[in-house]
């Protein structure tokens, strides 16, 4: 529990923290551990009850909270409050960010509270000290959001924006272009209403110049409140998007390609799949060559190999002329079906199913023996036992026919999901099912024709 | 210029209707009366000022109001007197008799001056600690011949009179020739004259005074005035109970008793806020003011700890130089027998019980009156810590009966039981189990709403205490800052959580007979653990552990380390109920036990081993 204090305590307990690591070794803790470093501290002096009471009012704050006892957490807070005038002058400092962070939470939730009273203490607290008058004013501004108080919301960020107090560090700066960036959401959602206006609009209607100079304007101030945050490493999403799509709505194809590019392939960034999604579907829209998208693609392949769009991805690689697109090709299909996810899409079976055909028809049988090595232990239990092909069979046909197609190229005829399947009687499947049939004993693997 | 600019605004003060006013360092105005902070900021007229003149302008500004803004010149020994008469007043709304403040606190307070030679001397401390160090503006004031008894007359208490007079004679006596103009400049400074010298000051063979010591004081004035007392409330509660129980035990009560006067709850008292200690000096004439080094004197962030009283009295005593103390007899309440009796009755054991603790106060000779009265001057001042030692003999006589090892204490409350189960008309024999089950849940309830009531207590005062006087804005503000807060979220709470201060109680358990969710032992009988023999009562339990096999042969206070993990749970429950009833640490009840088995167990312990026992127990 008190972690959450020592977390909060921000630069100032951070060589501390390190000592305290160091001793007990990587990835281990020992919460009594930071107890003997505070009595060192101290001198070996006993621990002012002033300290003890206060941290035991945080820990029966935290409590109440996590037990939703708005109520109670609210009478200890009354407590609480006096951690403000601590003489010990780390936890004065430390204490407007804790109180700020317990009390919004205890007004957010607590049935007798109100916007208003939210806001006399989000104000209060924003002048309590310099330090954290940027981070309040933000959660302010989201928790106006929150309540659909747009207008107040951008007041207040305008406010923040333009406030300049104290000395100028580098954490403020992000604070402040992350405020910059919120108020470019902002004007994003105004313009894209403006947008959705505008379309409805006729071009000969008289108010429709004056709608288009509205949509215009805005877009000009976003663009410069948002262009600053995105450079800076992190995970931006909305902001990137709604950037891109007023890029591209004013036919700066390039700039946006640029910050797309940017988002995805900066090493700075960290790894983030919606970045080379965004990029992906952006690409999409301008018909670019084959082998750019396969690229991008690539790389959220080895992110998340289960996603979606992998099946595009096999298609893709599917009509490459290379013959290593086309291995690859395979190895997706089977990387996605590992998912216990994806286990019951249709597609990626049927896929499968004919590529394997495809493929063991073009003598590649050693691509196909190198995914199946690893995966002939767990995959008869995890999609081909008996279970699987009853219950696959009682809910969706077309996907057991898929799947045993698979399962005896794989396995072998005698393989008991294939042999579960051929044995249903089925009017319409039965031609495919006999199809199926000659086809497995043709080029299964498990009897590989000399 | 920027005075003058402080001086443009001419608005009255909201709170006082004062127009007198500051500029806080952030610029705005405050008032200097009330000190009242207004949102209406300086208008900068000038452009080319640069931020620090704002400083310097409070700084100045300052400097012209120093009469009026600094209050009077005060001596931290008058702050002292003043925490102390406030908590005589205290201790008499409680229901100590006024001989206490009147006499016995009023003349040790003075023996104190006179031996820390601040007054009733020659030569007091001050004329030549003050010259260099508190006062560098004071040379036009070195021909102050009359000095020793002026400040005699400051000291001098003012006990004597009623509250209000006393009130008043402060107000008389105070404006001292003094200006400490020069002091704000300086780094360290205080409100008091001599606050930074105390502060510094070491003289080795002299008590200094500090906040716990003002209680070591009160309690040594009630370990003083420790005959009749007109009886409170408690001793009402003890007669109810004698009406229903046994007819013995009334005539053991004494006649005439000081209920209140025991270390114990002075040390829960100052915790529940019966009496001033924490924030005392926020009760100080408004025109004492306090801060720099002042903060550190009288500005206490902690509860008196019962160990660290408890020595500061016996060095308070040895440094008076008092006489012997007058004898604690039977009738007196800190006699064991008395206490004992309240503590059984506390934590619901049987009335029976008590001939047992009786009986071993007397095989100890814990109960003579050498041992119990406390003597300054003998050789090793010592004083018995009579509530800690009560309550250890109960722990003794507990394990005499019950043995208290987890096993025996269980078969025993098998049979009892039983035997409650055939006969339910008969007095019930006392079943250890049950009541263990009671008293869990009690202490278990108390417990958590002591710790939730401790969670938040508020310490600081209205007054806050700063540094300097550049400070003192900024603290005014943080104040002001948390009072709106309080408002604010108080709004929040159900007016019901937030109930006045409860009534002082020297009992924090209730048990009576009509309460049929707790059952009441103190009517059960102890048949079922004692066994006839002849003439006498033998216990049926023969054996015995003894709490520490080893003391320590140096002359150390280290008797024994308590590591609860080495006793029984039966053992461990019970130390930690009645040191939570104490507020002590559970080492120390340890101790305590083991040095009454020290004592009961004297021939034994020579011998080293675990010994077996029966003890005979009068029969009655």
């Amino acid at each position: 529990m008190s972690d959450f204090s020592e977390e909060l305590k921000g630069p100032v307990t951070d060589d501390e923290e390190v000592e305290t690591s160091v001793l007990s070794g990587a990835g281990m803790h020992f919460p009594w551990l930071q107890t003997y470093v505070e009595t060192v501290a101290i001198g070996g002096k006993r621990r002012k009850d002033f300290a003890q009471t206060t941290s035991a009012c945080l820990s029966f704050i935290q409590e109440a909270l996590l037990k939703h006892q708005w109520q109670q957490a609210a009478e200890y807070m009354y407590s609480y409050f006096q951690t403000l005038e601590d003489s010990d002058s780390y936890k004065r400092q430390a204490a407007p960010e804790i109180i700020w962070k317990l009390g919004s939470k205890i007004l957010f939730y607590h049935p007798k509270s109100n916007m208003e009273s939210f806001n006399t203490f989000a104000n209060r607290m924003k002048n309590i000290g310099v330090m954290n008058y940027l981070k309040i004013s933000l959660q302010h501004a989201l928790y106006l959001l929150h309540h659909g108080m747009l207008k107040d919301a951008k007041r207040n960020l305008s406010e923040a924006e333009t406030w300049r107090h104290g000395e100028n560090t580098s954490s403020r700066e992000i604070l402040i272009n992350l405020i910059q960036a919120y108020k470019g959401l902002l004007q994003y959602y105004t313009w894209s209403e403006k947008k959705m206006e505008l379309s409805k609009l006729d071009k000969d209607d008289y108010a429709y110049n004056a709608v288009a100079q509205d949509v215009f304007n805005h877009s000009w101030k976003t663009s410069a409140n948002i262009s600053a945050l995105i450079k800076i490493p992190g995970v931006w999403d909305p902001f990137v998007k709604s950037y891109v799509e007023m890029l591209e709505f004013y036919g700066d194809r390039d700039g946006a390609q640029e910050v797309l590019t940017n988002y995805a392939y900066d090493e700075k960034f960290p790894s983030n799949p919606n970045a080379h999604i965004y990029l992906y579907n952006f690409l999409k829209r301008q018909k670019p060559p084959r082998s750019k998208l396969i690229s991008v693609l690539k790389i959220l392949y080895q992110i998340v190999p289960s996603h979606k769009l992998m099946l595009e991805f096999h298609t893709l690689l599917r009509k490459s002329e290379k013959e290593e697109h086309r291995k690859l090709g395979l190895e997706v299909l089977f990387g996605v079906l590992d998912f216990a996810g994806c286990t019951k899409n249709i597609t990626a079976w049927k896929y499968l199913a004919k590529y394997l055909k495809n493929i063991l028809m073009g003598n590649h049988l050693a691509w196909v023996q190198e995914e199946w090595n690893s995966r002939k232990n767990w995959w008869p239990g995890f999609h081909f036992s008996y279970f699987w092909a009853k219950s696959d069979w009682k809910e969706d046909t077309a996907l057991a026919c898929e799947k045993a197609f698979v399962a005896g190229l794989l396995l072998g005829k005698g393989c008991r999901y294939f042999r579960y399947i051929l044995k249903q009687d089925h009017q319409i499947l039965g031609k495919k099912i006999k199809r199926m049939k000659r086809s497995v004993k043709k080029y299964s693997i498990v009897n590989p024709r000399l | 210029m920027d005075l003058e600019e402080a001086e443009e605004f001419k608005e009255r003060c909201t709170q006082c209707a004062a127009v007198s006013w500051g500029l806080t360092d952030e610029g705005k105005y405050y008032c200097t009366s009330c000190h009242n902070v207004t949102e209406r900021y300086q208008e900068v007229t000038n452009t080319d000022l640069i931020p620090n003149t704002q400083i310097k302008a409070l700084n100045r500004g300052l400097k012209k109001k120093n009469n009026t803004e600094k209050g009077w010149d005060w001596y931290v020994c008058e702050g002292f007197q003043y925490i102390l008469y406030q908590q005589a007043e205290a201790l008499k709304n409680l229901g100590v008799g006024p001989e206490l403040k009147n006499d016995v606190l009023h003349n040790f307070w003075k023996r104190y001056l006179q031996k820390s030679k601040q007054a009733y001397c020659k030569n007091p401390v001050y004329t030549t600690g003050r010259k260099p160090t508190v006062l560098e503006d004071n040379l036009s004031h070195s021909d102050w011949a009359s000095e020793p008894e002026l400040l005699s007359d400051v000291s001098c208490p003012p006990f004597l009179e009623s509250g209000a007079e006393s009130q008043s004679d402060i107000h008389t006596r105070k404006p001292f020739p003094v200006s400490k103009a020069s002091q704000s400049e300086t780094s360290v400074c205080s409100g008091s004259l001599d606050g930074v010298e105390y502060s510094q000051r070491k003289e080795k063979g002299i008590v200094k005074m500090t906040m716990p010591q003002t209680l070591a004081f009160c309690y040594l004035s009630l370990l003083w005035q420790r005959e009749a007392i007109t009886l409170s409330d408690l001793l009402r509660r003890f007669k109810e109970l004698f009406i229903n129980g046994e007819k013995l035990l009334e005539l053991q009560m004494p006649k005439t008793c000081s209920l209140r006067t025991f270390l114990l709850p002075l040390v829960r008292f100052v915790e529940e806020d019966h009496i001033p200690y924490i924030n005392a000096f926020q009760h100080f004439p408004e025109q004492m003011k306090l801060y720099g080094r002042d903060r550190g004197i009288f500005g206490i962030e902690s509860w008196p700890d019962y160990e660290d009283i408890y020595k500061k009295t016996v060095e308070v005593g040895t440094f008076l130089d008092l006489p012997r103390f007058p004898d604690i007899t039977e009738d007196c309440y800190l006699h064991p027998n008395i206490l004992c009796m309240k503590y059984l009755m506390e934590v619901n054991l049987p009335d029976e019980m008590h001939s047992l603790t009786c009986h071993v106060v007397k095989m100890t000779g814990m109960g003579e009156v050498d041992f119990l009265t406390f003597d300054p001057i003998a050789k090793m001042a010592k004083t018995v810590k009579y509530d800690v030692q009560a309550v250890a003999i109960i722990v003794v006589v507990l394990k005499l009966l019950f043995l208290l090892d987890d096993s025996f204490e269980w078969s025993l409350s098998n049979l009892a039981e039983k035997h409650n189960e055939k006969n339910k008309k008969d007095k019930p024999w006392f079943d250890f189990r049950k009541w263990y089950q009671i008293m869990k849940k009690a202490f278990d309830e108390k417990k958590q709403k002591w710790e939730e009531a401790r969670a938040k207590y508020l310490w600081k005062s209205e007054k806050p205490l700063y540094y300097s006087f550049v400070d003192k804005p900024v603290a005014y503000k943080k104040r002001e800052m948390v009072v709106n807060l309080q408002k604010q979220f108080s709004t929040l709470v159900e007016s019901t959580a937030t109930a006045g201060k409860k009534s002082p109680s020297s009992f924090q358990f209730n048990w009576t007979e009509e309460d049929t969710d707790r059952t009441c032992f103190h009517g059960h009988s102890l048949q079922g653990v004692l066994k006839e023999k002849g003439q006498s009562l033998l216990t049926k339990n023969s054996l015995y552990w003894l709490s520490t096999q080893k003391f320590c042969r140096c002359y150390c206070t280290h008797v024994t380390t308590y590591e609860e993990s080495n006793y029984s749970l039966s053992y461990q429950f019970i130390l930690n109920l009645f040191s939570f009833l104490l507020r002590i640490k559970t080492s120390l009840l340890h101790e305590e036990v083991s040095l009454v088995e020290k004592k009961l167990f004297e021939k034994k312990y020579s011998v080293k081993r675990k010994k077996s026992r029966s003890k005979k127990v009068r029969r009655h």
